[in-house]
């Protein structure tokens, strides 16, 4: 949550003049701990790979890196948005299918004729329409969004299939391509797009009351409609811009591959859960941060890397991936049972006389 | 303040029915700027419909509310706000993973076009603590899941002052709370009352009646059996009216007693 508020010159003790007491320590470990887990594990991997290989730190390499990236770091921002709210979102993966397929289909039939920019368009808009009818069937009628999304994950593949028949959708024209294969600057387009989509997301998660609203909901929907919270509006909305994002990442996936595959994305959903929990998230809601979950892509893709250029039977390197999101996640129990055991805060009770809050914070 | 002879919220004759069940029977109340109004009664008397009748959760079957002496017709919780009408729900509807100022400013923000005024925020959050004399928050940035049970109530107590309330409605704000956690919370009933709010305070507890209420409601089977000043009651006789609708002369005349 907003770093900058909380530990600027601001919050300064609300009413009387005190030393920071242990609850202010701890609210800035909070902080690092909500969303910059990854950097420690980000420094080691980064070093290790460095001293380890000579081509790690290659601006070949790294461009390489940008490009296996970007794509998993999108998804798993629209999803991390989706977790926020305490939902998941399985059907991303297909959504990345339909919408590569549907932009290529679109470019493939009118090659020469209409602008890519329709194609485009028209991918975006049926990804964004899955994610709202998700979030539509979450928000009004209450379904799970685990059942809701499992059948818009086979709803979806299942139209993606039909759509190209099975079949590969190619060629497909140059202006296409060109969309995830340009560069700006030296960097991968892929990788500014990613970018933008940081920056955009962090912006109006922490400064924007649609942002304030988003962790409400998932710290308590409760709470948060008593609070005159328009909770469900909430919800359409981060399914709606999961299904977006996805739909950009399949976009770019098609236009990187120079191909509409109607498999392409498969199982892309649990590889972006993963990102957002190695970033910090939790499934419990309300925890998380789009930087997070763009560093939890990036330490998969890292891995993934450093495991090719070291030779590593990628085997292993799935072994070590899973580990990862358990130790990510033992990490965040650990500190929750430590601020648990935490003395109270209160500075006129005495230690320990603290259910209310203690229950709170094992949440 | 106020003349104490203008009620700031008046109930006249208020009846409220859940399909044949008659909860609530020709309710009359008056809430008085400046006074604590405790609002007593056994389980299923009718507390709780009463007071979300007054918090437009409930539309009431009829009767009038009269809002510094002129009808209103309160549909929703939001009309209520906008009358200055706030409710501390007993379970405090507050967000774990928001800080105090967030949770106080939850679902009505402060922004400057798009972007929120966090500075402007924090500083009325403070302000608003300061006014009640709230000394047992460090920061306005804590996080609401690291407080106690008390801090966590002064906060909710907070977020209802914090938009020039008329009226707070506080339902059982110390039920969950350890003796001394107790002791802050009624102080802070007290200054609610003395910084001109007319409160509404709903407790099981005769001891936390007594010490902070001005003025009791006694509501017995769905109807007001006794509005009384508190100093002129004894402990026993609220017990009585709440347990039997009558004490002596107070309370509801006896059913059975007219053939007498």
């Amino acid at each position: 949550m907003a770093a900058e508020t909380g530990t600027g010159p601001g919050a300064q003790p609300a009413t009387e003049k005190r030393e920071p007491g242990p609850d202010e320590i701890l609210t800035a470990r909070d902080l690092l701990g909500r969303g910059l887990n990854g950097i420690p594990v980000l420094i080691v991997l980064v070093v290790a790979l460095s001293l380890a290989t000579d081509s790690f730190l290659t601006l070949n390499n790294l461009d390489n890196l940008a490009r296996q990236m970007s794509i998993y770091a999108i998804i798993a921002m629209g999803q991390l948005l989706v977790i926020l709210t305490r939902g998941i979102d399985l059907s991303v993966g297909s959504v990345v299918g339909l919408s590569g397929v549907i932009a290529a289909i679109t470019v493939f039939e009118t090659s020469g004729g209409l602008p890519v920019v329709w194609a485009v368009v028209l991918a975006l808009l049926v990804s964004a329409a899955v994610g709202a009818v998700n979030g539509l069937l979450v928000a009004v009628l209450k379904m799970p969004p685990f059942i809701v999304t499992l059948g818009f994950m086979g709803i979806a593949r299942g139209l993606t299939l039909l759509l190209s028949g099975g079949r590969t959708v190619q060629p497909l024209p140059e202006e296409f391509s060109a969309i995830a294969n340009g560069s700006i600057l030296g960097i991968t387009n892929l990788f500014w797009v990613t970018l933008v989509v940081l920056v955009v997301l962090s912006f109006a998660l922490h400064r924007t009351v649609w942002g304030r609203y988003v962790y409400a909901v998932g710290s308590s929907p409760e709470s948060a409609r008593l609070a005159g919270v328009p909770v469900n509006a909430v919800q359409i909305s981060v399914f709606t811009l999961s299904g977006l994002l996805a739909g950009v990442a399949g976009v770019l996936l098609a236009s990187r591959l120079s191909n509409g595959v109607p498999t392409a994305g498969t199982s892309y959903e649990l590889d972006a859960i993963a990102a957002c929990v190695i970033g910090g998230a939790s499934l419990f809601g309300a925890r998380g941060t789009a930087l997070g979950a763009f560093l939890g892509a990036l330490i998969v893709g890292i891995l993934n890397n450093g495991g090719t250029l070291l030779g590593i039977d990628p085997f292993y390197l799935q072994i070590a991936i899973g580990a990862l999101i358990l130790v990510a996640v033992a990490m965040d129990q650990l500190q929750a049972i430590r601020a648990r055991n935490r003395p109270d805060p209160d500075p006129e009770q005495g230690p320990g006389a603290d259910p209310p809050g203690a229950e709170a914070a094992a949440r | 303040m106020a003349s104490p002879e203008q009620p700031v919220l008046e109930l006249h004759g208020v009846n409220k029915s859940f399909g044949a069940v008659h909860v609530l029977h020709d309710v009359d109340l008056a809430v008085y700027p400046g006074q604590v109004t405790a609002l007593v009664g056994d389980n299923g008397a009718g507390k709780s419909t009463l007071i979300k009748c007054i918090a437009g959760i409930h539309a009431a079957d009829s009767g009038q509310i009269r809002f510094n002496g002129s009808p209103v017709s309160i549909g929703s919780p939001r009309d209520a706000a906008q009358l200055g009408i706030e409710i501390v729900y007993q379970d405090l509807a507050l967000a774990d993973n928001l800080d105090v100022t967030q949770n106080m400013f939850l679902g009505r923000e402060i922004t400057s076009g798009p972007v929120l005024d966090e500075a402007t925020m924090e500083r009325k959050a403070r302000e608003t603590l300061t006014r009640l004399s709230v000394r047992t928050l460090s920061s306005v940035r804590q996080l609401v899941a690291s407080l106690s049970g008390g801090q966590r109530q002064t906060v909710a107590i907070a977020k209802a002052v914090l938009w020039d309330s008329k009226v707070v409605i506080l339902d059982e704000p110390t039920a969950a709370l350890g003796v001394a956690q107790t002791r802050q919370v009624l102080d802070l009933v007290r200054r609610l009352a003395e910084t001109g709010h007319g409160v509404i305070l709903v407790s099981h507890n005769m001891n936390d009646v007594l010490e902070v209420a001005d003025r009791i409601a006694v509501l017995y089977l769905g109807r007001i059996a006794a509005e009384v000043e508190a100093a002129e009651v004894t402990q026993n006789q609220v017990v009585e009216l709440i347990t039997s609708g009558r004490s002596g002369e107070l309370g509801l005349a006896a059913h059975n007693g007219a053939n007498l």
